[in-house]
């Protein structure tokens, strides 16, 4: 529990202002906490949003487990139910919770404290950001109401199928609010990360260069620039699908025959969707991942007392990340019948990204290594995020070669593979980063023992769920089946293993709740926390206030005199020095 | 995809090429005191111009996927190319006009000279208007010579390209409507570095909307298509 003094040091330089950044006040009620143009009400708004469609997808997944643990148990699980389940669940993670979080949530609330910045610089246009993205939640929402349900064709949408009738909302309401939502989200996005990246731009206090920045920033400003280049193409892949459901046209359909009777459809090209979709989809899987890998940097930086091992590699490998991942889209497709050059030239780009993210796997060991390891929540959770991560790309280079690709494709294997990378992964990190941020954000730590007790079911439990299933997808088991019964292609049992599996997932979903509990019970009842109780670097501890008030940093801004990683300083006065402390320290000492 | 990479590979080169002027080789643990660089505006560039840059990347992100989808769907045999309307040569020289003329007024605002650049802001928001009824035309006269939505790929692409060019021409307007009470009568003389500022952003815009409906021209006319089929003759 250590309260920051605010320190002057002599000879400092006036602190900058800018006319570029200045928060609306909010009048009234409805414009504080409704209406709010505060980026930090607005990345609440966020994540409360994407943690309430988050919980439905996380809903729909026991009902998915229900089905292929005890199959023909529930007769309400009917296969066009469970083909919505499996689309809605993976949509609402990956784009509506996961994108929404790192984003929304967690960019809104970090970007300007970190930077040291007053607020988003477009303050009105991040708001018409969220409400956006809420519009698009809602309508998303509504199709669960929708005569025929929601749409049931993957969270893919490959077309043909996606518009047929034969896939569930196909020819009903379903796959167009599911189309309208994206188009809205995509909208609501680029509003949102127009700000993210012109903060980080133009709106950085004085001394903070790009190099003083903490990795959290990075992985944000890197993710918002990939994801404003690739959300387009989802964006067109819609548009042009809306276009063809509505007014038919044949961009995507071929010539089709249905029920004995052939279609107005002709000559278009569903491996055209898929290049499109996959152009999103791939930069997709990194625009989640690079904010939690910042994010994980500074927690194991911040609860080890050490400096970030190799912080200059961990921004080139950020930004290399970002670049190579519009490269390597075609690897989700080698089973479509593709050129097998292309095949070839995919699988060395993809097996290519494997380098900086290992360089950034080692950083992280590195940095633990002997370093004051404390086993806080939030480190428990980064450290689990390591491990995860390691196992789940492990599997990707498998998934990344096209002769191991092409049998284990459209296999359990990949289903458990992709969850563990970017499913499993991302969101131990978000927990971590939520028990981190917490105190910031409300003045108070959340408990202890009911963190723990939610950090081991979730990371023992989520093994238990995913390392099965790898085995039930190597003996053959198909993903998107509603029911296996009797198959000659597989041979070996596997209905105990998926009773098992379950079961996991239902544990693990009871953890959350003990979560969600925790998190509203320390609202009152946590331990007052003061306004550093990490005792981290970082800008964003160095508020006057906690939680920090309209305009973030009272009358001045703060002015910054080294990066973020100052821990264990020799001969420094505690063993952290803020960002914004002038003391000197010499460099030669420094190296140790 | 060719077109769309091209698009990524010359963003993430000006990205790089800027990342590399912005000192990332420096050691921050080596260093401390208060900084120059970082801090307000150290780009050199003013917040809303930067903002407009990112925005303009994302739009030209947008239609060059759609060039993109054009080129992988004009592979297949079904695809008939559609005849350009004449009015739509007429509607280019419009939109050039528009970019002329506010480019005008851009430097009619620099001087300080306010009736010019209302005019040359005026003169630009009719030609844009004549560009966007133009547009209209050709849908019409499209339609009336049987060229329908979904008659052919090129068709549906026509229509819906130059339907979303349109729609963020209409979106400028509305912008430079914003800008007009600035050049307007009631004029106070510290008003005029905003409305350089923001007459400056509307004709960047405008040149830039120019510069995609030519790209849509070059698709729409096959001259795309001949100097593709051109290039894989040199390279074969």
């Amino acid at each position: 529990m250590v309260d920051v003094p605010q320190q002057s040091a002599p000879a400092v330089p006036p602190p900058a202002e800018t006319a570029d950044v200045h928060p609306p006040d909010a009048a009234t009620w409805w414009g504080r906490w409704v209406f709010s143009q505060d980026a930090k009400y607005i990345a609440l708004q966020y994540a409360g949003t994407a943690v309430g469609i988050g919980l439905v997808a996380l809903v729909l997944s026991w009902l998915m487990r229900l089905q292929l643990g005890f199959p023909g148990t529930f007769d309400f699980i009917t296969p066009e139910a469970y083909y919505q389940f499996v689309t809605m669940h993976g949509m609402i993670m990956v784009v509506y919770l996961l994108t929404a979080l790192f984003l929304g949530g967690f960019g809104n609330y970090l970007i300007p404290l970190m930077v040291g910045a007053r607020d988003m610089v477009f303050p009105f246009v991040n708001m018409l950001s969220y409400w956006v993205y809420l519009l698009a939640v809602l309508v998303l929402a509504a199709s669960f109401f929708a005569p025929g349900g929601p749409t049931g064709a993957g969270w893919t949408l490959y077309p043909p199928q996606a518009i047929l009738g034969g896939t569930p909302g196909g020819q009903q309401a379903g796959i167009l609010l599911m189309l309208v939502s994206l188009i809205l989200f995509i909208i609501g996005f680029t509003m949102g990360g127009l700000n993210y990246v012109v903060t980080v731009l133009q709106a950085r206090t004085r001394g903070m260069t790009l190099m003083r920045m903490p990795l959290t920033v990075w992985g944000i400003f890197t993710a918002t620039v990939m994801a404003l280049l690739a959300f387009p193409a989802l964006f067109v892949a819609s548009v042009m699908m809306l276009f063809d459901r509505l007014l038919g046209t044949s961009f995507f359909m071929p010539a089709l025959v249905e029920m004995g009777e052939q279609l107005s459809y002709g000559g278009g090209s569903p491996i055209l969707f898929q290049h499109l979709f996959w152009f999103f989809g791939h930069p997709e899987v990194y625009i989640v991942a690079l904010p939690a890998f910042g994010i994980v940097s500074d927690l194991i930086s911040v609860h080890a007392r050490k400096n970030i091992f190799g912080y200059r590699m961990m921004v080139w490998a950020i930004v290399v990340i970002g670049a190579l991942s519009f490269v390597v889209w075609a690897h989700h497709m080698y089973v479509s019948g593709m050129n097998p050059y292309f095949g070839f030239f995919f699988a060395t780009t993809t097996l290519i990204i494997a380098v900086p993210t290992a360089i950034k796997v080692y950083n992280w060991l590195l940095t633990l290594w002997r370093g004051d390891i404390h086993l806080t929540l939030p480190m428990l959770f980064a450290l689990a995020f390591i491990v995860t991560f390691v196992n789940g790309g492990l599997t990707g280079l498998f998934l990344g070669n096209v002769v191991v690709d092409v049998p284990l494709s459209d296999t359990m294997f990949v289903v458990a593979h992709f969850h563990m990378v970017m499913g499993v992964a991302p969101v131990l990190v978000i927990y971590g980063a939520i028990y981190h941020w917490y105190p910031k954000i409300t003045g108070r730590l959340m408990n202890e023992a009911m963190g723990q007790f939610h950090f081991w079911v979730t990371f023992v439990g989520a093994y238990a769920i995913f390392f099965p299933m790898h085995y039930v997808g190597l003996v053959g088991v198909p993903r998107r089946y509603f029911e296996l019964g009797e198959v000659a292609f597989v041979t070996t049992p596997v209905d105990g293993l998926n009773a098992f599996i379950t079961v996991a997932a239902l544990v693990v979903g009871f953890a959350q709740m003990v979560f969600l509990f925790n998190f509203l019970w320390s609202l009152r009842h946590g331990r007052p926390a003061g306004g550093n109780p990490w005792r981290a670097a970082s800008l964003e501890w160095q508020t006057p206030e906690t939680p920090p008030g309209h305009g973030n940093w009272g009358h001045d801004l703060p002015v910054v005199y080294r990066w973020a990683y100052d821990y264990s300083v020799p001969g420094a006065p505690q063993d952290f020095i803020a960002q914004n402390d002038p003391w000197p320290g010499r460099p030669a000492e420094r190296r140790a | 995809m060719s077109v769309v990479l091209v698009f990524i590979l010359v963003v993430i080169g000006f990205s790089l090429w800027w990342l590399l002027r912005q000192r990332i080789a420096d050691r921050p643990w080596l260093e401390v005191g208060p900084d120059p660089l970082g801090g307000p505006g150290d780009t050199g560039v003013a917040t809303p111009r930067v903002a407009l840059g990112v925005f303009l990347a994302v739009v030209g992100a947008l239609f060059a996927l759609f060039a993109s989808a054009y080129f992988m769907r004009m592979e297949f045999v079904d695809w008939r190319p559609m005849p350009i309307p004449r009015i739509v040569w007429l509607n280019t020289g419009l939109l050039v006009l528009a970019s002329v003329l506010l480019h005008c007024a851009v430097i009619a605002a620099r001087r300080g000279d306010r009736p010019t650049a209302r005019l040359g802001l005026a003169a630009g928001a009719v030609a844009t208007l004549g560009f966007l009824a133009g547009q209209l035309a050709a849908w019409r006269e499209l339609e009336a010579s049987g060229f329908l939505l979904s008659g052919n790929p090129s068709n549906s692409f026509f229509y819906l390209l130059t339907g979303l060019h349109g729609l963020h021409v209409l979106g400028g307007l509305a912008a430079l409507a914003g800008v007009a009470p600035l050049a307007g009568a009631a004029f106070a003389e510290s008003d005029a570095a905003r409305l350089r500022q923001r007459l400056e952003l509307c004709a960047s815009y405008w040149h830039f909307l120019l510069l995609v409906w030519l790209g849509l021209l070059v698709l729409f006319t096959g001259w795309a298509a001949e100097l593709v089929d051109i290039c894989r003759q040199i390279l074969s």
